[in-house]
């Protein structure tokens, strides 16, 4: 390791001391693991883009950082109105990482739902998390998941008994402070959904415009036999913040996870999505778009363990990529000896509205099983001057003929999307150059009013 | 209305237009017709605005105004409508977001606002009937798997829909077989009215039985070498072009 790449490792290191030193005594478990967590990330430093997984992501910007830990959560109720989801839900809102109770939302909580700060359920019952905590996203999984590890302290728990039915979704609203310095924060989810239960989680990452920080998240996700999550990531951050989130999920028999990565904002952003299906039945459904614009980087990484005969996968990521982004997708599907019977499907197609727009895109398949139904491919293009053409000649001017056309190529992932609130957030987001009067939710509402007659 | 006068195109370098005039008034109904290569296609592409087609000489002029300055949605918003011998396909839009965006933005260009969803319905309900079109047409993308018939039924719903001054229709009989032919000759003739014109590229007399033209004119290398009434198109039906070629040439 070079002298500066060493004293950008060293820098997070201290900030930790600091911070362990200002927290004080800890249950064994958690200090242990943080030692451990710090160690790993000592020992890797930042990836560099010598790192296959980090080809194409250049972490500089983060690793060069000096970024300070939020010690409270202010932030005006107003401005938190405005970026709130319109959803009627149960809500979790953290402020650079600080549990925010004032623009929570958890008085209604049904029977069997346990929707609680990761600091109230580790002091409440701090065995009770160390247990799952940690299983799924160990500190070998990358340098980032080991510095979350070392640094993690805040985040959310949510623990679903059998057979439990959430009607409301579930909030987890992470908001992005612009402060005078720079903050970074180590989220840490754990869900743990037992047999039968069913929820949708929205994991909203909004902010103040003018902030530019550093989110460190590590999800896990354990889905009991027939649990079934739908999860939403709407990325919404600030234009210059970085995200890097590992989001592990386990599946056993006959559940079903079905995840929504909608990517809309930050500056740099890189998420890693791995599912393990161990039991028949087991199914995930990997829906991702992706809409960069300006500098934005944005890097999906994504890989399905079919660990058992008879689970299936359905991958579809749309990438949408204007002026000077950079797009990255990685999907890779694994099907292990004796995982017979799967399925797996993976599909990512690429629109470029611009020249010096850039996507690496890389699907990949490694089959160790002989009984199996696999497919996949990736394309990229631009618009189609033909039907930018046939639009203006029936009157609609250029721009919302690109509009609609950049909206139609990402209609397939948004027609999965039941919550209209997200839904027409994405849409005016992609088609967000067409001037007012074109109401496109009118549009959509028109053509739902035919569907129901 | 519209007059086209002494139009010289060409396409990547090759002439194609040398010089062609052509005046058509309100409440007329014209039709082009000649041999493969002739231009046209030509004409009603460079008054829609289609790129690639360079006017080296002459003019074209809508109600006065000077169409090769017009954009290509002003255009159309102006009243001039191309039916396409080959409509695209636009997946993932649907027709009736086509239909309700292009006839607002019609509306806005005519000072009117948005039209009320129960009033669009109501009109857009009434034309797909007329066109013998189901509504579920409505809900797929804009020519997306449509068979040729059904192409061609769309071009002639979206006229109707958007009720242009100038309905320009290039070889809209191509690909149909009597009966989808029929549909659209029907969806045409009940364009004709006395303030709108309408001009019907076409290789074959056959659509011109179903539309009766006012005026014929024959296209040839470029130039109309001659004009007449509907007769004139059964003429060239028994004898071919060859003859209008030859008499020219004499």
């Amino acid at each position: 390791m070079s002298d500066a790449v060493q004293s950008d490792v060293q820098r997070f290191l201290d900030r930790l001391s600091e911070r362990s030193t200002a927290r004080g005594a800890e249950p064994t478990w958690i200090a242990a693991r943080r030692q451990a967590g710090a160690a790993r990330f000592e020992a890797l430093g930042f990836p560099h883009r010598r790192i296959e997984e980090w080809k194409y992501t250049d972490v500089r910007a983060i690793a060069r950082g000096d970024f300070h830990l939020a010690t409270e959560a202010d932030f005006s109720p107003a401005t938190a109105a405005r970026l709130t989801l319109p959803v009627e839900a149960h809500r979790l809102t953290f402020v650079d990482g600080v549990f925010a109770p004032g623009l929570s939302r958890l008085d209604d909580l049904p029977a069997g739902v346990q929707l609680v700060p990761l600091s109230q359920a580790l002091e409440e019952n701090h065995e009770a998390v160390g247990g799952p905590l940690g299983r799924l996203t160990g500190v070998e999984f990358s340098p980032f998941a080991a510095l979350n590890t070392a640094f993690m302290e805040e985040g959310a728990v949510l623990r679903l008994a059998p057979g439990t039915v959430v009607e409301k979704p579930i909030i987890l609203q992470f908001l992005s402070r612009a402060g005078e310095a720079p903050v970074m924060s180590h989220p840490r989810i754990l869900l743990e959904m037992a047999g039968r239960s069913q929820a949708t989680v929205i994991e909203h990452h909004v902010g103040e415009e003018q902030a530019a920080n550093f989110t460190n998240l590590v999800e896990e996700i354990i889905l009991d036999r027939g649990a079934l999550l739908t999860h939403y990531k709407l990325q919404e951050a600030p234009l210059a913040d970085l995200h890097v989130a590992s989001i592990h999920i386990e599946q056993a028999r006959d559940s079903r996870y079905t995840s929504f990565n909608l990517n809309l904002g930050g500056g740099l952003v890189r998420n890693d999505l791995v599912a393990e299906l161990n039991g028949q039945g087991a199914e995930a459904n990997f829906n991702g778009l992706f809409y960069g614009q300006g500098r934005q980087h944005v890097d999906n990484h994504t890989l399905v363990n079919h660990n058992a005969p008879h689970t299936f996968s359905h991958e579809n990521y749309k990438g949408i990529l204007d002026d000077r982004a950079h797009g990255v997708f990685n999907g890779k599907v694994i099907v292990k000896r004796d995982s017979q019977k799967i399925e797996a499907e993976q599909s990512n197609a690429n629109l470029l509205l611009s020249d010096r727009a850039e996507i690496d895109t890389k699907p990949e398949l490694e089959i160790y099983a002989d009984d199996v139904k696999c497919a996949h491919g990736a394309t990229t293009g631009q618009l189609d001057e033909e039907a930018v053409f046939a639009l203006r000649t029936r009157g609609i001017d250029e721009q919302t003929a690109r509009g609609l056309l950049t909206l139609a190529f990402a209609g397939e992932v948004l027609e999965q999307v039941d919550l209209d609130a997200i839904a027409e957030r994405v849409e005016l987001a992609v088609a967000g150059k067409l001037p007012e009067r074109f109401n496109l939710s009118g549009l959509v509402e028109t053509a739902a009013a035919l569907n129901e007659e | 209305m519209l007059e086209v006068k002494d139009l010289h195109v060409t396409v990547e370098g090759s002439e194609i237009l040398k010089g062609l005039t052509l005046t058509i008034n309100a409440g007329e109904v014209h039709a082009i017709m000649g041999p493969n290569g002739a231009g046209k296609s030509t004409l009603s592409a460079v008054i829609a605005g289609k790129e690639g087609y360079e006017v080296t000489k002459g003019s074209i002029t809508f109600e006065g105004q000077d169409v090769l300055e017009m954009e290509i949605e002003e255009r159309a918003r102006a009243g001039l409508l191309l039916g396409f011998q080959y409509p695209v396909e636009i997946p993932g839009v649907k027709n009736i977001y086509l239909l309700k965006a292009a006839l607002n933005a019609q509306r806005e260009a005519q000072g009117l606002g948005e039209i009320p969803a129960p009033e669009f319905m109501k009109l857009i309900k009434e034309k797909v009937a007329s066109m013998k079109m189901d509504t579920s047409f409505l809900q797929r993308a804009v020519n997306e798997g449509f068979s040729g018939g059904e192409k061609k039924r769309n071009e002639i719903l979206q006229m109707l829909v958007l009720q242009p001054k100038l309905a320009m229709l290039d070889e809209i009989d191509s690909g149909l077989d009597i009966d989808a032919m029929k549909v659209v000759a029907d969806g045409v003739n009940s364009l004709r009215a006395e303030d709108r014109a309408i001009l019907l590229v076409t290789h074959y007399q056959r659509l011109l039985d179903y539309i009766v033209p006012d005026r014929v004119h024959v296209l040839v290398d470029g130039r109309i070498v001659k004009s007449g009434d509907a007769g004139l198109a059964r003429e060239l039906e028994s004898r071919g072009y060859d003859w209008v070629q030859e008499e020219t040439a004499a």
